[in-house]
C-alpha cells in the first residue's frame, strides 16, 4: 500500500503548524489560571473567618505605584514586539530592558510590604486564615512574576550576545503572552485581595 | 459457530448468577438480625431510602435487561459466519433519528428519577421534629463515639440508646453530628444512611426504630488506624426501659469499698488523664466517660466483649485488641492491674 | 527510482533484530529520546510495570480480608497498602497508559512526524517517572509513626485533616504530596503537548470532522487534563504550606474546612476518572469499527458526547460529598448533574452497539475486550446512577457498594479497552503478531476473576460493610462474600500471567504482522511494523475519516457519503 493520496481537489488545510508555540503557551495558561482560581477561593471563602490576628482591611494599603509598573510592563513588552517583528533589534532591546526593570521593581515593591506586614504588623503566614490565603495566592503571583523575569533576563543576555534576530518574532510572542497572563492574573489578584475581600 | 453460542450463553450466566444471589441476599438479610442490611430498614429514614432505592433498582433493572439483550443479540446475530462471502456489509455511518430516540427517552428517565430522588432528600433532610424528640449530640473521636445527652444531663460513650418511636406518637431521636478531630461518620443501615462527624462543623441526622433491638454498625469515613474497630452500637429499648437506662447514667458514679485500693490507683495513675467518673476528681475528656462502664456490652467502641477478663487485658495492652488505638498500654504491676479491674468492675 | 517499497522501507529494523549494538550505546538511546513512540512505550512498559505491582498490593489486602478477624497484615500496613494501591492506579498506572498509548498513536493516525513538543514530550515523561519514584521511596525513607518505611497511609484522596501535621506525623504524606505534585507536571506538561499535536499537527486534509474519533477523545481528555490537575495541584500546595509553614487552609482548630479540602480533591478527583476512561472510550471506537467491518455509527453525535461528558464532568464533583451535610438543595443539584451526565455515556453505548449491528463480527481478542467492556460498563453506569440518588448514596456511599462501582468502571471498563488496545496495536508496534490461544486464555480467566471479585463485592455494600477497614466483624453477613471476592484474585493474576508471557514470547516468536494485520482504516496502519523513526515517508493527504477504507475501495469511498 502506497502512501494514501487521492487529491482529486485542493485539501483542506488545518490549523497550521506555525500556530504550536502559541496553542502550547495557551495551553500552560490554562493549567495556571485552574491553580490560581483554587487560591482565589480559597481566599473569598476565607475572608473574615479568621480567628483572631490582623484583618485586611487594618493592615492592606493598595499598591498603586507597584501595580501601575507591573500593568506598564505588558505595554513595554508589547512594543518589544512590534520593535522585533519590524527587526529593529537595539529599539526592542531597550523596550525588554525596560520590562524588566518594571517587573523588578515590582517585585521590589511587594518585598517591601511583605517586610512592613511581617515586621510592624505581625501578619504571618501562620499568624492566622487571612496571612495564610494572603500569603499564599500573592506569594503564588509573585513566584510567576519571578519566573518571568528570570526568563525575560536570559532573552535579555541573548539579545546583548547578538543571537536574537527578526525571525525570533513569533518566539518572542509566544513567551510574550505568559508575561501577558502575570498581568492579567494581577488584575483579578488586586482586586479579590485589595478590594473585593477587604 | 458453537464457540459464540457459548460466549452468549456463558456470559448471561454469569450476570444472572449475581443478580439472582443480590436478591436472595436481599432476601435473606431480614432474617439474620445481626446483618446490617439496607435492606431491612428499622426506621423512617431507612424506609425512605429504601423504598426509593426499589424504585431507581426497578428502573436501572429494566435499562439493563433491554440493553443487555440487544448486546447479546447484535452479537450472536451479526458475527462473522464461517461461509462468508467476504464481502464488508452495509457501510452506515448513523442515523439521526435513532440518536434523537435514545437521547430523549433516557432524559426523560433521568427527569422521573430525578423527582423521585429530590423528594426524598427533602422528606429526610428537611424533616420537622415533634415536641419530645430526644437531642442527643454525637462527638467522634479517634477511635471511640462520644454521645452527650445535653436535655438529661450526662454524658456516656460507644453505645447509644434511644427510645422506640411509634408511629402513632413519634418519640425520634434527633443527633447532632460534632467531631472532636478527623473526619468520621455515623452509619447504622437498618436505622438511616450515613451522615460525617466533621471538625469545625456541625451536622444533624435523625431516626426513628420503630422495633426494640440492637442495631449495628460503625464509623464508615477513614479516620487513622483503627478506623476498623470504631463499631456502633444502637440499643433501641421501650420507654419505660430508656427511661430507666436515663436514671441510671444520671448518677455520679457508685461507690464500693471494696474497689477502694483500684481507685486509688485509677486516680494517681495518668487514667484520669483522659477518663471522666462523674462524681469522683477523674474528668479527662480524651477517652471515654467510664461511670457506667459496665452498663456497656462491649469495651473499645466494640473491639471486644466486656468481660473482666478482657477489661484487664485491655488495660494491661490495648494493642491486644485494638494495635494503634490511642490508649497507652498503662504499665501497671500484676496486682494494680487486678485492683483497677475490680474497681471499673463496679462502675454499673 | 523511488518506488513504494523503497519509500517506505524503515530506517530502523524491528527491534528484535537489533541485537548486536552494546547494552549502554541502547539504554543511552532510550534514555534521551524524544521521540513519541519510544517515550510512548516507555510510559506504557512504566504503567504496567506499577499495574502489577498495584495487583500485588491488592491481592495482599484481598488475603488479609478473606477471613473476618485475620492477622495477615497489621493495621498500618493495611492502611498504607490501601493508600498506596489507590494512589498507585490512578496516578502512575492509568495516567501513563493512556499518555502512552496517546503519544504513540496519536500523531501516527494524524499523519504528524512526531508530538509538537518532542523535548518537552521526554521532560513530562520523566516528571512522571520521578513522581512515582518519590511516592514509592517512601516504603524505604518515611520516617513516620510506625517505624523505618512509611509510605503514606491517608487514602489516595487524603482528606483533611487526617493529613494535617497533628495526625500525620512523620513524612509518608509528604511522600504523598510531593510525589504526585512533581508527577502533576509531568501530566500537564503531556496534556499540553497531545492538544498541541492534535490541533496543529494534522496532515492535509484531515479537518476536526475527519479525524479518529481516537485523536477526538484524546483531545478532549487532554484539555480536562490541564483544568483539572490544577486543583490538585493547588490544594497539595496548600497542604505544604499548612505542613511546613504553619498554614490553616485545613486547619479546623483555627477556623478552616476540613470540607474545603473535600471540594478542591474532587473537583480534581471526579473529571480525573472521565480522563481516565474517555481514552477507554477512544480505544473502544477504533477497535469495535475495524471487527465489525463498519463505520463508527454516529461519528458526530459520539465527538458531541464526548464534549458533552468533558463540560459535564466539571459540575458532577460533590457527589462524593453526599454524606457531608450539604443542603438539600445542593444535594438536589449534584443528583441531578450526575444523572445528566448518564445521558452522553449512554448514547455513546448506543452507538458502539449501532456500529455492531448489521456489521460482521469478527471475534478475535481485542474484540472480546470490547464487547465485554460494553457488558461492563453498562453495569457500571447504572451502578453510578444508582449512587446519584443522594438518599441511596447515604447508605451505600464509602461501602463496598462504592468500591465495587469504580472497580466496575476502571478495571471492567478501563482495563478490558487496555487490553483490547494491547492486542490491537501490539502488532503494529513490535511488527510481530500474538499467540491466539493464549490471548483467549488471558481473557477468559481474566473475566471470571473480575466477575467473581467484582459481581460479589456489591453485595457487603449493601449489607453494611463500610471501605477502607483492615479487618470486619463476624457475624454481619458478610463472611461468604468477602471469601469469594479474594477467590477471584487467583483467576486474575492467572489471566495476567497468560498476557505477560504471550507479549514476551511473541516479541521474539511472534508471526510478522505486516503493515495491517486488521484490514483497518486509519493512518497508522498504512506505515510499516513498527513504524520508522519518521513515521511517514510522505506526509499523507486525506479526504475522509477513513483514508484507507477509501484506498481500498475507490469504488465506493467515505468521502462521498460524509
Amino acid at each position: 500500500m502506497a502512501a494514501p493520496s487521492i487529491a482529486l481537489k485542493q485539501p483542506e488545510m488545518p490549523l497550521s503548524h506555525e500556530l504550536r508555540g502559541r496553542v502550547g503557551m495557551w495551553c500552560l495558561i490554562a493549567a495556571e489560571s485552574a491553580i490560581f482560581s483554587i487560591f482565589v477561593v480559597a481566599y473569598l471563602y476565607y475572608a473574615g473567618k479568621s480567628l483572631g490576628g490582623p484583618t485586611p482591611g487594618e493592615v492592606l494599603h493598595v499598591p498603586i505605584f507597584n501595580s501601575i509598573c507591573l500593568f506598564s510592563s505588558s505595554f513595554t513588552i508589547v512594543m518589544a514586539e512590534r520593535a522585533i517583528a519590524q527587526g529593529k533589534l537595539r529599539l526592542f532591546g531597550t523596550w525588554w530592558f525596560l520590562t524588566i526593570a518594571l517587573g523588578a521593581i515590582f517585585i521590589a515593591g511587594t518585598a517591601r510590604e511583605w517586610y512592613r506586614l511581617i515586621y510592624e504588623d505581625g501578619l504571618t503566614i501562620s499568624t492566622n486564615l487571612f496571612g495564610t490565603t494572603y500569603y499564599s495566592l500573592v506569594g503564588l503571583h509573585a513566584f510567576h512574576v519571578i519566573v518571568g523575569l528570570i526568563g525575560l533576563s536570559i532573552i535579555m543576555i541573548f539579545t546583548a550576545l547578538g543571537y536574537v534576530a527578526q525571525e525570533h518574532a513569533e518566539r518572542i510572542g509566544v513567551f510574550a503572552m505568559y508575561w501577558h497572563f502575570v498581568d492579567a492574573i494581577w488584575v483579578v489578584v488586586l482586586s479579590v485581595v485589595y478590594f473585593i475581600a477587604r | 459457530m458453537k464457540l459464540h453460542r457459548r460466549t452468549g450463553s456463558a456470559r448471561w450466566a454469569l450476570a444472572t448468577i449475581p443478580m439472582g444471589l443480590a436478591k436472595a441476599a436481599v432476601a435473606g438479610t431480614g432474617s439474620a438480625p445481626a446483618t446490617p442490611s439496607i435492606f431491612s430498614p428499622a426506621s423512617t429514614p431507612a424506609d425512605s431510602i429504601y423504598h426509593l432505592s426499589l424504585f431507581v433498582l426497578a428502573i436501572c433493572g429494566a435499562i439493563f435487561l433491554t440493553v443487555f439483550i440487544l448486546l447479546v443479540y447484535s452479537t450472536v446475530k451479526f458475527r462473522r459466519r464461517a461461509e462468508d462471502d467476504g464481502r464488508e456489509p452495509a457501510q452506515i455511518y448513523g442515523s439521526n433519528q435513532m440518536e434523537l430516540a435514545w437521547t430523549v427517552i433516557p432524559v426523560l428517565i433521568v427527569v422521573v428519577l430525578f423527582l423521585a430522588t429530590a423528594r426524598v432528600i427533602h422528606a429526610v433532610e428537611d424533616a420537622r421534629f415533634p415536641p419530645g424528640t430526644i437531642e442527643v449530640s454525637a462527638v467522634g473521636h479517634q477511635f471511640w463515639w462520644e454521645f452527650q445527652y445535653p436535655e438529661q444531663g450526662f454524658i456516656t460513650a460507644n453505645e447509644l440508646h434511644v427510645p422506640v418511636s411509634d408511629a402513632s406518637h413519634p418519640t425520634p431521636t434527633h443527633i447532632t453530628l460534632l467531631s472532636a478531630d478527623t473526619d468520621h461518620s455515623f452509619w447504622v443501615p437498618k436505622l438511616a444512611g450515613k451522615t460525617d462527624l466533621i471538625p469545625n462543623r456541625s451536622n444533624s441526622m435523625w431516626i426513628d426504630p420503630h422495633e426494640v433491638g440492637v442495631y449495628v454498625g460503625q464509623c464508615a469515613q477513614y479516620c487513622g488506624t483503627q478506623h476498623a474497630k470504631m463499631l456502633l452500637r444502637v440499643v433501641v429499648e421501650s420507654r419505660e426501659d430508656f427511661e430507666r437506662w436515663i436514671a441510671n447514667e444520671r448518677q455520679p458514679a457508685q461507690q464500693t469499698a471494696s474497689a477502694l485500693r483500684g481507685r486509688q490507683i485509677f486516680e494517681t495513675t495518668a487514667c484520669v488523664n483522659c477518663h471522666t467518673v462523674s462524681g469522683t476528681n477523674a474528668n479527662g475528656k480524651f477517652g471515654p466517660d467510664l461511670t457506667h462502664l459496665m452498663s456497656r456490652e462491649t469495651i473499645a467502641a466494640g473491639a471486644a466483649q466486656n468481660t473482666p477478663e478482657n477489661l484487664r487485658l485491655w488495660i494491661k495492652d490495648p494493642d491486644t485488641f485494638k494495635p494503634g488505638s490511642l490508649m497507652p498500654a498503662m504499665q501497671l504491676q500484676d496486682q494494680e492491674l487486678d485492683a483497677v479491674t475490680a474497681y471499673l468492675l463496679t462502675l454499673r | 527510482m523511488a518506488n513504494a517499497e523503497s519509500i517506505l522501507k524503515p530506517m530502523v529494523v524491528s527491534p528484535a533484530a537489533e541485537g548486536a549494538r552494546p547494552l549502554l550505546d541502547l539504554l543511552h538511546d532510550w534514555i534521551v529520546t524524544v521521540d513519541h513512540k519510544r517515550l510512548g512505550l516507555m510510559y506504557i512498559i512504566y504503567g504496567i510495570l506499577f499495574l502489577v505491582i498495584a495487583g500485588l498490593e491488592a491481592t495482599v489486602m484481598r488475603i488479609q480480608l478473606a477471613i473476618p478477624h485475620n492477622h495477615f497484615v497489621s493495621p498500618q500496613v493495611f492502611n498504607q497498602l490501601f493508600t498506596m494501591h489507590g494512589t498507585t492506579m490512578v496516578f502512575l498506572v492509568g495516567m501513563p497508559l493512556l499518555f502512552g498509548l496517546a503519544n504513540y498513536l496519536a500523531p501516527l493516525m494524524i499523519g504528524a512526524r512526531d508530538m509538537a513538543f518532542p523535548r518537552l514530550n521526554a521532560f513530562s515523561f520523566w516528571m512522571s517517572a520521578l513522581g512515582g519514584l518519590i511516592l514509592y521511596f517512601s516504603f524505604i525513607g518515611g520516617s513516620g509513626l510506625y517505624g523505618a518505611g512509611s509510605a503514606p497511609d491517608v487514602g489516595w484522596f487524603a482528606y483533611a485533616p487526617l493529613t494535617s501535621p497533628a495526625f500525620s506525623v512523620g513524612h509518608s504524606t509528604d511522600y504523598w504530596i510531593v510525589g504526585l505534585l512533581v508527577s502533576g507536571i509531568g501530566s500537564i506538561g503531556t496534556a499540553a503537548n497531545i492538544v498541541t499535536t492534535i490541533l496543529c499537527m494534522r496532515c492535509p486534509g484531515m479537518t476536526l470532522g475527519r479525524m479518529p474519533l481516537f485523536a477526538w477523545l484524546n483531545l478532549v481528555t487532554s484539555a480536562l487534563v490541564l483544568i483539572v490537575i490544577s486543583p490538585l495541584t493547588a490544594a497539595q500546595i496548600m497542604l505544604l504550606i499548612d505542613r511546613y509553614l504553619g498554614g490553616h487552609f485545613f486547619d479546623t482548630q483555627a477556623g478552616g474546612s476540613a470540607v474545603i479540602w473535600m471540594h478542591f480533591f474532587w473537583i480534581f478527583g471526579h473529571p480525573e476518572v472521565y480522563v481516565l476512561i474517555i481514552p477507554g472510550f477512544a480505544i473502544a471506537s477504533e477497535v469495535i469499527p475495524v471487527f465489525s467491518r463498519k463505520p463508527i455509527f454516529g461519528y458526530s453525535i459520539m465527538v458531541a458526547a464526548t464534549l458533552a461528558i468533558g463540560f459535564l464532568s466539571l459540575s458532577v464533583w460533590a457527589h462524593h460529598m453526599f454524606t457531608v451535610g450539604m443542603t438539600s438543595y445542593a444535594n438536589a443539584f449534584f443528583t441531578a448533574s450526575t444523572m445528566a451526565i448518564g445521558v452522553p455515556t449512554g448514547i455513546k453505548i448506543f452507538n458502539w452497539l449501532g456500529t455492531m449491528w448489521g456489521g460482521k463480527i469478527r471475534f478475535s481478542v481485542p474484540m472480546m475486550f470490547c464487547v465485554a467492556f460494553l457488558f461492563q460498563f453498562l453495569i457500571a453506569g447504572l451502578t453510578g446512577i444508582m449512587l446519584s440518588a443522594s438518599p441511596f448514596d447515604w447508605q451505600l456511599g464509602n461501602s463496598y457498594f462504592v468500591v465495587a462501582h469504580f472497580h466496575y468502571v476502571l478495571m471492567g471498563g478501563l482495563v478490558f479497552t487496555i487490553f483490547a488496545a494491547f492486542y490491537y496495536w501490539y502488532p503494529k508496534v513490535t511488527g510481530r503478531m500474538w499467540n491466539e490461544t493464549l490471548g483467549k486464555w488471558h481473557f477468559w480467566l481474566f473475566l471470571v476473576g473480575f466477575h467473581l471479585t467484582f459481581d460479589f463485592m456489591h453485595i457487603p455494600g449493601v449489607l453494611g460493610m463500610p471501605r477502607r477497614i483492615y479487618t470486619y466483624e463476624a457475624g454481619r453477613g458478610w463472611e461468604i462474600w468477602n471469601l469469594i471476592i479474594s477467590i477471584g484474585v487467583i483467576f486474575q493474576i492467572a489471566g495476567i500471567l497468560f498476557w505477560v508471557v504471550n507479549f514476551i514470547w511473541s516479541y521474539f516468536r511472534g508471526e510478522p504482522a505486516g503493515n495491517d494485520p486488521w484490514d483497518a482504516w486509519t493512518l497508522e496502519w498504512s506505515t510499516t511494523s513498527p513504524p520508522p523513526d519518521y513515521n511517514f515517508a510522505k506526509i499523507p493527504v486525506v479526504d475522509s475519516r477513513r483514508p484507507l477504507w477509501d484506498l481500498k475501495h475507490p469504488e465506493d469511498p467515505d468521502w462521498k457519503y460524509e
